[in-house]
Formats: structure tokens, sequence, C-alpha cells
């Protein structure tokens, strides 16, 4: 090689961001529950990484991961819908969503959608490897330490099963709630354990499903929590409406909203009281 | 063995309203997974060992006419017989001719879920050959005329006092007219009544959790120790086990044994590992006069080399059922055939048909802790989905559901008109459940609202709409 070719492609791989610099310009995929559901959480997204440094934007050709057809067996469809996403996230630093389940579709399912396409393929994984969990992406890649929030309440924490076991989303919930004023947090027996939400699994199978949230509610209770938190809005709306209909008061939020600061919304599945959600501030 | 897997739904009815089940199922919940953990801790290696497994399984499996033949030489040098079982049919055939061979009444068995894929039992009855089964689940649910619920524990969903009332309807006849309610006299009657059993039987026949290709060695592990009397007393022994059992060596097979007992049951080895190699030899004290080994395909080779040959790997230590959260809810029968939990959501649309077991791999949530504990890392969830993909191709998919995927996806490939959509949806139940906060019933939301209130939406319209407000 010619050494003033060396010297520019060493120049260039200088330049380029190591993977450890700090990403700023974050796309937030905003899943479609909360979208349709519970905006706030979206919005507390939007304020915890606007406070960790990052430039925060909200692509609006997003609609959704495409897990319903995924888990149903259509891969056409799933393959129309991801090529639609990836279309809609490129070019962005990083892809942040407020859920294990839609940000593992992103980051573990995607590629193997293009197996017979990879001009696909590639884009499918680069958004894979830019795409992350907002507690994952918060703690391990921006290195955020502390909430500057106040929750007064005793708070149960459940390990969303993708989030879990996909993306390891574990100790870093807890490591930020760890730091929010007046917020203590009582495990539960078994936090590891499925809520029985699964998407269109607690349609199909309403019997099962009520089983195992009727299990997750006993564990929730015996906890001694008043607070039920988690990073999935599918398994919170699954387990509020459970407890809700057992005539539990354990308050239902998701992590992000007490993380920053939005702990005093009327929790899921309650009613809006004098201070009711207008959206931010 | 009779499927009823296509009535998984009732079956599903069944088993939740039964508060026998129930109660025994949440004691499994706990016991094994915590056995299983504390197993796992205790060996800083674990994970590196179920690396080595997947990999030991992987190779023989891309190499099983390789190993299968190879085993088939070291047994027939051995004295022993190999036989070819295509279908489940021919198997029940060889085994029937064997048994009729030596004039055989009885036979006593070990536990064989292999055994029970072809329904072994009701075809020596029909023959008039009468099966004994020797492991203690096993011969409860014998006695109770019940199928398997676990495929380690098959017993699994009786309680104690359950077992009382069998033992005491069954033994009263052999002078046994006490009601037992200690688990150790149940035991010990269960023994006494067994013991006779295998000093007649006239044939053992045992399942395999491994054949050695390397010695020609069969492998079987046990807590009772009846594998044992079931191969040494008979004069002939009878090997039943499918092809993807074969494994190159002995040291692979120490390998798989440090993960199986670990998963199983948190047991560092099972209380009994036999090796059978062969019929007895001149000199020998004990062991069978005649040895043979029975090897099933009954459709797995046309698994090999398929997205589902993965499945081939397992190693039957039960995990996956074990930390299933709808296994645990639901328990083994309501699966409708041998292979209950993860394990047969995947074998057993292989096995019997998609059309028949099309439920199963469907009634997951792809939580994905079946995988997280798999000793030889089968991507379960990664495996039902592929299912859901075959029955989806072949349009088994319920019609509704169809439907309702169709005019999703319409709608989610046009994100102009989803949004418009998401919007009046957000309006609407905003402002019908303002008062509450939450439905307790919906119109088509039934599958929700049942068990539990859905909860509505915050006012003030979707986030899209909210955001495109605020940050134009």
């Amino acid at each position: 090689m010619h050494p003033i070719f060396a010297t520019a492609i060493l120049a260039a791989v200088s330049q380029s961001p190591s993977p450890t610099s700090r990403p700023r310009r974050v796309a937030l995929f905003v899943t479609c529950l909360v979208d349709l559901f519970r905006p706030s959480i979206g919005f507390a997204a939007v304020k915890l990484l606007e406070e960790a440094g990052c430039t925060v934007e909200v692509p609006s050709l997003q609609v959704c991961c495409g897990q319903p057809a995924y888990n149903s067996g259509d891969r056409a469809t799933t393959r129309a819908i991801a090529a639609q996403v990836i279309e809609a996230f490129e070019g962005y630093d990083a892809v942040v969503a407020p859920s294990g389940s839609c940000g593992g579709m992103l980051s573990h399912h995607y590629p193997g959608l293009f197996d017979d396409d990879p001009a696909m393929k590639l884009r499918a994984e680069s958004l894979a490897g830019r795409s992350y969990e907002l507690m994952a992406f918060l703690v391990d890649v921006l290195g955020v330490k502390k909430a500057s929030a106040r929750y007064d309440g005793a708070v149960t924490y459940h390990d969303s099963c993708s989030g879990l076991r996909e993306l390891g989303v574990k100790d870093q919930p807890r490591r930020l709630l760890s730091t929010v004023q007046g917020l203590s947090v009582r495990e539960m027996k078994t936090p590891e354990v499925c809520c029985g939400f699964g998407g269109t699994f607690c349609v199909k199978y309403p019997e099962i499903s009520n089983a195992m949230v009727g299990e997750k509610s006993a564990d929730i209770a015996a906890s001694g929590a008043d607070t039920l938190l988690a990073g999935d809005l599918g398994c919170l709306m699954n387990m509020a409406g459970k407890l809700q209909r057992e005539g539990s008061t354990v308050r239902v939020r998701h992590v992000a909203e007490v993380l920053a600061g939005m702990g005093d919304l009327p929790p899921i599945g309650e009613p809006e009281r004098d201070g009711k959600w207008g959206g931010p501030g | 063995m009779e499927s009823t897997a296509r009535d998984f739904n009732d079956n599903v009815d069944h088993a939740l309203a039964d508060p026998n089940l129930q109660d025994s199922l949440s004691k499994l919940k706990v016991g094994f997974s915590e056995r299983r953990r504390q197993a796992a801790e205790r060996l800083p290696e674990f994970e590196a060992l179920r690396d080595r497994a997947r990999d030991i399984k992987n190779h023989a499996l891309a190499n099983l006419d390789f190993y299968l033949e190879e085993f088939e030489r070291k047994v027939l040098a051995l004295g022993g017989h190999v036989h070819w079982a295509p279908t489940a049919a021919d198997a029940r055939r060889i085994i029937g001719e064997l048994c009729q061979s030596m004039g055989a009444r009885t036979v006593a068995k070990s536990k064989s879920m292999v055994a029970e894929e072809i329904a072994l039992n009701e075809h020596l009855e029909e023959i008039g050959i009468a099966p004994i089964e020797t492991d203690l689940g096993e011969y409860i649910i014998q006695l109770r005329h019940e199928p398997p619920s676990h495929i380690i524990a098959p017993a699994v969903h009786l309680t104690k006092d359950q077992v009382a009332d069998t033992f005491l309807e069954h033994h009263a006849k052999l002078g046994f007219t006490k009601r037992l309610t200690e688990r150790s006299d149940l035991v010990a009657e269960a023994r006494h009544v067994l013991r006779q059993k295998f000093l007649d039987a006239d044939v053992g026949l045992t399942g395999a959790n491994f054949l050695v290709a390397e010695t020609g060695s069969s492998m079987l592990v046990t807590n009772e120790g009846n594998a044992d009397l079931s191969n040494t007393l008979p004069r002939m022994h009878i090997v039943l086990a499918s092809i993807e059992k074969v494994i190159p060596t002995l040291e692979d097979a120490a390998v798989l044994l440090r993960v199986l007992a670990r998963s199983a049951t948190g047991q560092e080895s099972s209380s009994y590992t036999t090796l059978n190699t062969g019929p007895k030899r001149p000199g020998d004290l004990d062991g069978p006069e005649h040895y043979h080994v029975v090897i099933l395909d009954n459709g797995r080779s046309a698994v090999l080399g398929t997205e589902m040959q993965d499945i081939l790997r397992c190693i039957r230590c039960g995990a996956c059922m074990n930390h299933c959260p709808v296994y645990g809810a639901i328990g083994g029968h309501a699966y409708g055939w041998v292979y209950p939990g993860p394990l047969g959501a995947v074998l057993t649309p292989q096995l019997i048909g998609v059309e028949e077991a099309g439920n199963l791999p469907n009634a997951s949530t792809f939580c994905g802790r079946c995988e997280s504990v798999c000793p030889v890392r089968i991507p379960l969830p990664k495996l039902m989905r592929h299912w859901r993909e075959r029955e989806f191709e072949r349009h088994l998919t319920p019609m509704a559901v169809r439907q309702g995927l169709a005019l999703w996806s319409f709608v989610a490939r046009r994100p102009a008109l989803y949004r418009r959509l998401t919007g009046l949806a957000n309006r609407v139940l905003a402002l019908f459940g303002r008062a509450e906060g939450r439905y307790r019933a919906l119109p088509l939301a039934g599958g929700w609202t049942r068990f539990r209130d859905l909860p509505a939406p915050q006012a003030g319209g979707t986030f899209h709409a909210q955001w495109k407000k605020r940050r134009p």
C-alpha cells in the first residue's frame, strides 16, 4: 500500500468515534403501547436522555417493531415492518426504547430476518448494534450513576423477560432506583418469572395468562411494596390490570417515570386527579 | 400414546380447575429451580460445561450415521444385537417378538420416555405380556392408568394423599390393608411389592440416556436403582433408545452427566449411573444372557439438516419444564402427549404432526427461561417460533388471528394512517375511561378484560401527537 493511503486510512480511523465515546444524537423508539396508552413514559425517557447530555429526536416514520407479526409466524409482514423501522432510524448514533421487548426485537431479532438479503442484513446489523433498552443505555453506555428524583414509597421491581434474558437488564434500574430520595426497594421472591403478558399470548391463552399473572400479583403483595415498577409497558398493563381487578392498592408505574421525577402522575390504570397528565411541564 | 394435544384448551381448563394438581405444581415450581440454581452456582465451570455439552451433541448429530454404525459394530462384537426401528410400529413389533421368543409373561421396565412414545405397554398387554413399571413414579401412574406428566418425575402431578389412596386400592389384595401417610412407608410398601416382580420377570427393558459409540455401551441414570434390577436379573435385557442418544466417547458421556443431573434435580450426580455393555460374559456372576438394543427413528432423521435440528441435542433433563411458567400453571398432561413443556412444544409437532399439536408452540410467552437453563443450550423459543411460521405458511393459524394480523399489518405499514387511527383510539378510550382510569369490560377485548382491568390511556393525545405539538 502506498504510504499516503496508509496515512489517510489511519487518520480516518482515528477520527471515527471509538465504541466507548458517548453517542450524542439519539433517536427514541417510542413503542406502540407508550404512544397510545402512556405518553408520559416517552417524555420521561426524553428527559433522562437529555439530562445525560443527549440530543433526542423522534423519527416520525416509526410505528411498531413488528413483534405481533413476528411472534405469530408472519415473517413477510415482519420483514416489511422491520425494513420500515430500519429506514426510519438510519443515521442516528443510538436508538433507545423504554422497553426491553422492543429493544430486544431491534437488537437481537432483526438481522435474522434478512438471512437471504445481504444488503438488508447489513443495515439490520447496523441498527442492531446501535439499539438499546433505556436503562441499559443510561447506565452501561452513558455512565449515568444517579437519578435526581424523589419518590416516597417502597417499590418492587419486576424483571421483564426480554430485557432480562436477551439484554441483561437487571442491575441497571436497581442501581439508579437506589439513588432516588425517599425510595426503598423490596424484592419479590421471583422477580424474574414471567408475568404472563407475552404480547398476543395474553389474549390467545387468557386462562394460562391469568394463572401466571395471578401468581405474580401474589408475589408482589407478599413483597410488602406499595409500588410496582418495571421497564415494559405491556407487562405493567397486565400486572396493573390484574392487581386492580383484585382490589389491590399497589401503584404501578414505569421505572423511567420514577427516575425522571414524574412519580406524582396518576399510576397506570388510576383516574386522573387534579395533577392530571397534560403533557410534559 | 394416544394424543389429546388437539384438545389443548380443554386440557388447560381441566388442569387449572384441579386443586390437587395446582397444589403439586406449586411445590415443583420452587423446588426444582432452586436446586438447579444452587447446583450450578457450586460449579464454577458450569457455563463452560454447557458449551461443551452443546458442542458434543452437535458433533454427534453432524456425524450421526457414523456414530450409530460404530455403536452397532461394538454391540455386535460384544455378542449383543442391534435392531433398527424406523417407526413406532416397528419398535413395538420388534420388542414384542423378542419377548415372545423368551416365552415371557412379564417384562420389568425401568422408566423410558421412548417406550411411552411408542405406546409399548398397550402393545405388550395386547399380546398377553404384563409390563411392570419399576420406577416408583411410573409404577404409581401405571396403577392409576395415567400417562406421565413430567419426563423425569412422571407422577409429579399427584399429591402424597392421592398416592396413599392408590396404594390402598391396589395393594389391599396383597395384604397391605393399612392406609399409609408417611412418604417412607409408601416407598417401603412399593419396594416390597415390586421386589418379587423383579425376580419373576423374564425380560428387563430399559431406556438409555446415552449410547456410547466408542464402547457399545448404553448408559442409564436413575435415583432408585430400579434399572439395575431390570437389566441384571432377567435373562434378556432390551435397551430402547432413539437415534439421537448416540455420543462418541465415554469422555463425552462424563461431560454430559455433569450437566444432566445438575440441570434435572440439582444433584451433583444421579444416585445410580449404569453402563450396560453387552450380555453376560463367561465368568460373570450375573447379567442377561441376551442383550438387544432397539434404536428408534420415528421421524427424527427428518429433523436433521432442518432449522429444527437443535432439538435433537436434548438430553431429557426436564429443566425447561421445571422453569417454564406455562408448565407451572397447567402441568404436563395438558400438553396432551408424551413430552410436555417447552421440549414438547417443539418436539411433539415434529413427531405427531403440527395439525394435531399446533397449540403447543403457540402457548408460550417466549419468556426465554427454558433456554436460559437448558444444559445443551437449545434455543427453544426460536424453535417454537419456527413452528408458528410453518403454521402460518400452511394456513393453520386460526382465521381470526390471520385476519386481525392482516388488518393490523395494513395499518402498521402506513404511518400516516396509523397516526390518525391511534389518535382516534387514544381520544375515545381516554374519554370513556377517564372517570375510572380503566375498563372492566370493553367490546372486542374480552380476552383481556375477562380476568384483568384494561388501563385507559392518558388524556392529551398520543405521544407522537404531543411531540409534534411541542417539538415541531
